[in-house]
């Protein structure tokens, strides 16, 4: 570095060694993958930085949506008659019972007024279309082409018209991210049908879902149709997700209950997102046992 | 056999933009939404791994690092996950470099392959220690694709170098 304490000239300085180099840029990447992954620091450089990608996106979304329309547009006559008959059938079915469901929500009111309930939770809802799987091999995920300026929030329920498909993951300005309810990462907060029995229904891989620790003496019987229980406050209640495939009780202490979704989750394109059209109220204060706390403040 | 030196044909220098623009065209092509089709190339990590072996002193670790995080968001993948990826590709490909260039494109196509098929080792490896599920071998295809891509690609990013400024039948460029 230096001869006879003389600094070296500078003429053959080239900045870091290549070695030092990709070790200060390999850490940043690991320090970047651990805030990320584990802790979700960085969403907001994400969001950022996909306002400076957006542009190239929306260019490279073009060929992709020509060839989705072509394929459309080439769709026969004869098919898109078919649907129709098919559709005018269904909205004859649905008509009856919405002239029902229009009465009931009406019964229903008054009664919570009755009972003193309070009124039953205002949902939010949106039409969207599933544009694509998402690139990440590593994630059950489709995008959306409704983001936050249609109103689409972290959080809300996907439904098809038969029941859950997924949940919003991350929303960006005119497309959503939706984790699909077989991902692994993904769990539903749900009870039983029949019995109001609650649990936690998780992705399993294979296109299956597992009900999490349910105790294996529980009375889930093969069969039963498990819909959301609304208690984590996004959710509202009363969605089908899943019906029981097997339950194996003779495990461990907790049964192994494998699940089959409801809606065809890996093969749907029109979607609503459902969400509450306002937020849950706070959670109450634990009030009555402060003194555990004090030490961690102080 | 003691290869020769096929690029022997003079060049002009290359230019510094023209390579980072054909980096923005490769991120465009990867943000074209295929899904989980399997075998689509990597096309940053190829051009990345293309100008860290043709000019290392303008194209190295640092694009990789930014290219990679710009992957990374339109991909809606974990951030860091294709820079980490990138960051190693761009170190490996330009410590070989001088020995890469003595081969025709063919061979360094050949020479190319396990260093991509690297780059997705380790992505695999960070989701999989993260928790995800493993893609499937499908997934690795993607590295045999792009190695077939190395000579077309080769041929059209040198392209602007074959150039001369001003033709003239007497001077060898």
């Amino acid at each position: 570095m230096s001869l006879a304490g003389h600094p070296s000239p500078p003429i053959f300085k080239q900045g870091p060694t290549p070695l030092v180099r990709l070790l200060v840029l390999v850490s940043v990447c690991l320090a970047m993958l651990v805030a990320d992954l584990k802790f979700r620091y960085l969403e907001v450089v994400r969001q950022a930085l996909s306002v400076a990608t957006w542009p190239l996106q929306m260019a490279a979304a073009a060929p992709a949506d020509f060839v989705r329309n072509a394929a459309v547009y080439f769709g026969t006559l004869v098919e898109v008659q078919k649907d129709n008959a098919a559709l005018r059938g269904r909205e004859l079915e649905a008509a009856q019972r919405l002239l029902r469901f229009e009465q009931l929500e009406e019964e229903n009111r008054r009664l919570r007024g009755l009972l003193d309930m309070g009124p039953a939770v205002a949902a939010k809802s949106i039409a969207a279309e599933i544009l694509y799987d998402a690139p990440d091999p590593f994630d059950l995920k489709v995008i959306l082409n409704r983001g936050s300026q249609h109103g689409v929030e972290a959080g809300m329920a996907v439904v098809n018209e038969q029941g859950m498909i997924g949940q919003v993951t991350r929303v960006y300005p005119v497309q959503a991210e939706v984790t699909l309810l077989t991902d692994k990462d993904q769990a539903v907060p749900v009870q039983v049908a029949r019995n109001g029995l609650r649990g936690v229904l998780a992705g399993a891989g294979q296109g299956r879902l597992e009900l999490r620790f349910t105790l294996s003496g529980a009375d889930v019987r093969v069969g039963d149709r498990l819909v959301t229980s609304g208690l984590d406050g996004l959710f509202l209640a009363g969605l089908p997700v899943a019906d029981v495939v097997s339950v194996d009780r003779d495990a461990q202490t907790f049964a192994v209950i494998v699940c089959e979704p409801v809606a065809g989750v890996e093969r749907t394109t029109q979607v609503r997102l459902l969400g509450r059209a306002e937020p849950p109220p706070p959670r109450p204060a634990p009030e009555p046992e402060p003194e555990p706390r004090k030490g961690l403040k102080g | 056999m003691q290869p020769t030196h096929r690029s022997s044909r003079i060049l002009l220098p290359a230019k510094t933009w023209f390579a980072y623009l054909s980096l923005l065209v490769a991120l465009a092509l990867s943000y074209i939404p295929t899904g989980l089709t399997p075998g689509v190339p990597d096309w940053v990590a190829l051009v990345l791994a293309f100008w860290s072996i043709r000019e290392p002193l303008r194209v190295g670790m640092g694009a990789g690092f930014l290219f990679g995080v710009l992957v990374d968001i339109g991909h809606g993948a974990a951030m860091g996950q294709h820079a980490l990826a990138y960051v190693v590709l761009c170190y490996l490909a330009t410590s070989v470099s001088r020995r890469v260039l003595w081969f025709p494109p063919t061979q360094q196509a050949l020479q190319m392959f396990p260093l991509l098929l690297l780059t997705q080792v380790i992505m695999v490896v960070v989701r999989l220690v993260a928790g995800a599920e493993f893609p499937g071998w499908w997934y690795f295809l993607s590295s045999l694709t792009s190695a077939a891509l190395w000579v077309p690609l080769n041929y059209l990013l040198l392209l602007p170098q074959y150039q001369p400024v001003d033709r003239d039948d007497n001077r060898p460029i």
